[in-house]
């Protein structure tokens, strides 16, 4: 068995500290290690999306990276969507009032993947929309109320600002 | 109940949040995965490489060997100390154990299951267990398995064959002599399923302190504390299942019960927590969690006006190995089997097959999609063939609005339904004309297009009559579902869900059907997912029932909560009840309606003053309530006729395609769809199940599929291979709702899970038949692959 490796990953804002097998991935660090159990396995091989996270700031799939990978970087999981005291934020408001969602197992990279695309995009087009999630896979809802809960989000984004 | 409700509602059928939204948007939801109990154990699974093998033996001394592996259990241990898991037909001799004994049956095929400290160690220990195999011939035609009488699936069964059913309803022979046209055809339903992106998973805990196997499951089935503990030999109330485990997607196929039954016999020998997760190639190779895989031969008698007389249907479906509740989805079909059509008469030949591949387990719709498909198929046919508009063909046959209810020719009968206003609805929602403008416009201009028209039935709430039908031994007449309320002393409610969750929304169906019958906000309502030992009774959510059975069930606990308010404010008003009147909690002397009594005096009263309570009244304000299905209960009559399910919703689907000359490929361009499930009860709710499951539909028609090598190789075992569809292949569909209420449920709601899944295959292989029409070609099996497409484009032909 190979040793031990000692990491340090900064998760939602948080240093975790831990000592991983070089093989575990970083989606098994993040749920086994660091706690953080909104991040979900689904494919295993990069097709779902449903591991995605923000990994210094562009987002990845967690079930084909090493933890070890993630040493010294930043990761922002659905936890880290939320507003300091816990509260939903603005994107996670919308996808409940939109309700894109029904068994909730794929939303968590659902939202990471459309964090991403507002932190880049504040106006974007149905076609922008589609591009940012169309790595991430949904077997329930068939993705129309994910789309209007994504512009829900950005139209709200865009008053906060005015 | 009035065709459009709504003015006298508060909060059925009005928006409101989907309360289980907030555990998923935060991360905070508890899947199976997500249960990590002290000294918990984990599986590795290891795998027969060939379809079908004789076992000769099994050596783990290397991988018991290995630091932190603590067992390796083998079927033969488990046949020794377990029985073989029952899945309802009279089969005795088609043996299902979780691990091969003897031979194994299927490609992946688990043969053994390494346990160890962490789920890494126990992969690696998984690939040092040694098995020798004997290679054996496998059967993979279900065509061939059918006539085969050497090469068995099961050779202590005699045959290939499990069930082979023929019904005959009404003058089939007679309908066809006088109708003045005939034809046939064949369809084949490609072996797809739901394929959840969660996949199964299971802990178990044998608690020896009080003889108790706690069990946390990524599950949705009926049955399953049933099966484990008759599988395991413990007593029933031995299993307590915790259902307040989020299931991570399911529609039908969340039936891990091999998975199980191996984490529970292993957790009571090694006292210790034992965990099993499928990896996905697990998940797709062996979870057991195949659909439909059907062969559809049809005749149709018809007259020239396109009045459809009789069909006569042959359905072969391959169950493979292990059969599950498979065979059972050939019957669901009996309930609908002329769709939303006046047929007269139809003969039904069922037949499920046994071959060398990974089990078939239910389906979104238990079997009706595929049946759909063909029925749905012939109308197009007959309308082809007397060159009638298809819309205008299937209005001729359809059902009127005035005629229900309405019995078909296999004794279903239908409640409630307006499919022409619904169907008018969904072209309206097309823009029908215009977009026969643009088909044509783009025909002009070289390209191959098409509009598709495709409608469905929805049955909902069934009474599981139709194992009767298959196995005249299992007198089940009744599939109920119980609700409970109870009310605390501070006057606040809470509901109690029998069962567990996947996305249907359960919680905000109880606290909104509470809320509008007690007259309280949902929002104040808490809804709790009871385990096993302690919940109302249920049958799960399947079969599209929840809305009506748990819906219904909820609604006459809540007036059994009234009734009693009713005579606590009777008493203590000293008034009799038919003065009094109940308004949002409180009660009111009707004609001074300044005395009454509020709803938190009556709460106190009930729970602590005994002295103001009527004479002989049980203490506490709690109430259960088990709701039958309606209209069932009763075995088929002598001609197999029988009343299955009470429900029957109804949508039309119109597509729009596009398909590539060059590659073949099908790009739905436009997509409507009407759909009527009577009330709504959460709006958000049903209008998601509509387009996910026309989502799940676009898939079975043009990519998803189980492949499977002439040699029994299986070729679909990763995502990349499946084929899901993602937000490239689903359009923004234009979606419109009808109402027709049912009469036989408490606020006249349907089904509303599976029907989307239903009518789209069948609309989109109308849209892509029609785009083919003009080259000359037709395609008749699912999924519509692009190299099937462009084979026949290429002057090839299609064999279904």
């Amino acid at each position: 068995m190979t040793d031990a490796i000692h990491i340090h990953v900064s998760i939602n804002g948080n240093t975790v500290t831990d000592s991983v097998i070089p093989r575990m991935t970083l989606l098994d660090f993040l749920r086994y290690k660091a706690g953080m159990t909104g991040t979900h396995a689904g494919c295993e091989h990069g097709v779902c999306g449903a591991c995605s996270v923000i990994f210094d700031g562009d987002p990845v799939r967690s079930c084909s990276l090493l933890a070890v990978q993630a040493n010294g970087k930043s990761v922002m999981t659905v936890e880290g969507l939320s507003n300091a005291d816990g509260t939903p934020g603005t994107l996670q408001e919308a996808f409940q009032d939109a309700h894109a969602m029904q068994c909730g197992y794929c939303i968590p990279g659902m939202l990471v993947s459309a964090h991403a695309l507002l932190a880049r995009n504040a106006d974007p087009s149905l076609e922008d929309i589609k591009e940012a999630i169309g790595g991430n896979i949904c077997r329930c809802t068939g993705y129309v109320q994910i789309i209007e809960a994504i512009q829900l989000a950005a139209t709200r984004l865009r008053e906060a600002l005015k | 109940m009035n065709e459009h409700p709504g003015a006298n509602l508060k909060f059925v059928s009005r928006k409101r949040r989907v309360r289980e939204d907030k555990r998923f948007v935060t991360g905070t939801a508890v899947f199976a995965q997500d249960v990590n109990l002290p000294n918990m154990k984990h599986c590795a699974v290891v795998q027969s490489p060939y379809p079908r093998a004789k076992i000769l033996s099994i050596d783990a001394s290397l991988a018991l060997a290995m630091e932190g592996v603590r067992y390796v259990l083998t079927g033969d241990e488990f046949r020794a100390n377990a029985n073989d898991m029952k899945f309802g037909l009279n089969t005795p001799e088609v043996k299902w154990y979780p691990l091969a004994v003897d031979m194994t049956r299927y490609a992946g095929e688990w043969v053994a299951v390494v346990v160890a400290d962490d789920p890494y160690t126990a992969e690696d220990a998984a690939e040092l267990v040694e098995v020798d195999y004997e290679a054996l011939k496998p059967i993979i035609d279900p065509e061939q398995a059918y006539e085969e009488k050497d090469r068995l699936v099961h050779p202590a069964h005699g045959s290939n064959v499990l069930y082979d059913g023929h019904f005959y309803w009404g003058t089939v022979d007679e309908d066809f002599v006088a109708a003045e046209e005939r034809l046939s055809y064949r369809v084949r339903w490609g072996r797809s399923s739901t394929v959840p992106i969660e996949t199964f998973g299971v802990v178990a805990r044998w608690d020896e302190a009080v003889d108790i196997l706690d069990v946390w499951a990524s599950i949705q089935m009926p049955n399953y504390v049933e099966l484990l503990a008759a599988t395991l030999r413990i007593p029933l109330n031995c299993v307590r299942l915790h259902q307040d485990v989020d299931v991570g997607g399911s529609y039908g196929v969340k039936r891990g019960i091999k998975h199980s039954v191996i984490v529970g016999y292993l957790s009571r020998l090694l006292r210790a927590p034992v965990r099993m997760i499928e990896d996905r190639l697990i998940n797709m190779a062996s979870g057991d969690a195949h659909g439909p895989d059907r062969i559809f031969d049809t005749q149709v008698a018809f007259n020239r006006d396109g009045k459809i007389l009789s069909l006569k249907i042959r359905a072969l479906d391959d169950a493979g190995a292990y059969p599950g509740r498979a065979p059972f989805q050939l019957a669901k079909p009996i309930s609908a089997i002329v769709g939303p059509y006046k047929i007269n008469s139809v003969q039904y030949d069922a037949i499920s097959v046994l071959t060398n591949k990974t089990g078939q387990v239910p389906v979104r719709g238990f079997g009706q999609s595929p049946t759909n498909y063909m029925i749905e198929t012939a109308v197009d046919k007959v309308a082809r063939h007397l060159n009638l508009d298809r819309i205008e063909v299937r209005r001729r046959n359809f059902i009127n609005h005035d005629e229900f209810p309405y019995q078909i020719p296999s004794g279903s009968k239908y409640d409630s339904g307006d499919y022409h206003t619904v169907l008018q609805k969904a072209l309206d929602a097309a823009n029908y004309d215009e977009l026969i403008n643009r088909r044509d416009a783009a025909r002009a201009e070289g390209r191959l297009a098409g509009i598709g028209i495709g409608t469905c039935l929805e049955p909902g709430g069934g009474n599981n009559i139709f194992e009767y039908l298959m196995n005249p031994s299992a007198e089940i007449t009744t599939f109920s579902e119980g609700a409970e309320i109870r009310v605390d002393p501070d006057g606040l409610v809470t509901g109690v869900v029998g069962t567990t969750t996947s996305g249907q929304g359960h919680e905000t169906l109880v606290a909104t059907i509470i809320g509008e019958e007690l007259g309280i906000d949902p929002d104040d309502i808490r809804v709790v997912h009871a385990d096993s030992l302690n919940a109302p009774i249920t049958r799960s959510p399947v079969a599209s029932r929840m809305a009506i059975m748990l819906g219904s069930s909820t609604a006459a606990a809540a007036q059994k909560i009234i009734a009693k308010a009713m005579k606590i404010a009777a008493y203590n008003l000293q008034e009799p009840e038919d003065d009094l009147e109940y308004v949002d909690g409180s009660v009111f002397v009707r004609r001074d309606p300044v005395r009454k009594l509020t709803w938190r005096e009556i709460c106190f009263i009930a729970h602590k003053a005994y002295h103001k309570m009527p004479d002989d009244m049980e203490p506490g304000l709690q109430a259960q309530h088990v709701f039958q299905v309606p209209g069932g209960g009763q075995l088929p009559d002598e001609s197999q006729r029988v009343q299955i399910y009470p429900c029957f919703s109804f949508q039309a689907h119109i597509p729009y395609v596009e398909i590539d000359p060059g590659t073949g490929h099908v790009k739905i361009l436009d997509y409507a769809i009407g759909h009527d499930c009577g009330t709504m009860i959460n709006p958000d709710i049903v209008r998601g199940m509509v387009i996910g499951g026309l989502a799940h539909g676009i898939g079975a028609a043009l990519y998803e599929k189980f492949a499977y090598r002439p040699d029994g190789q299986f070729e679909s075992a990763t995502f990349a291979d499946y084929l899901m569809p993602s937000v490239y292949e689903v359009p923004m569909v234009k979606d419109v709702d009808h109402c027709t209420p049912s009469p036989l449920t408490s606020h006249g709601q349907k089904g509303s899970g599976e029907g989307g899944y239903l009518g789209a295959p069948a609309a989109i292989a109308s849209a892509v038949n029609d785009a083919l029409h003009p080259m000359g070609v037709s395609i008749h099996e699912l999924p519509m692959r692009s190299y099937l497409i462009e084979n026949l484009l290429n002057g090839g032909k299609t064999d279904p």
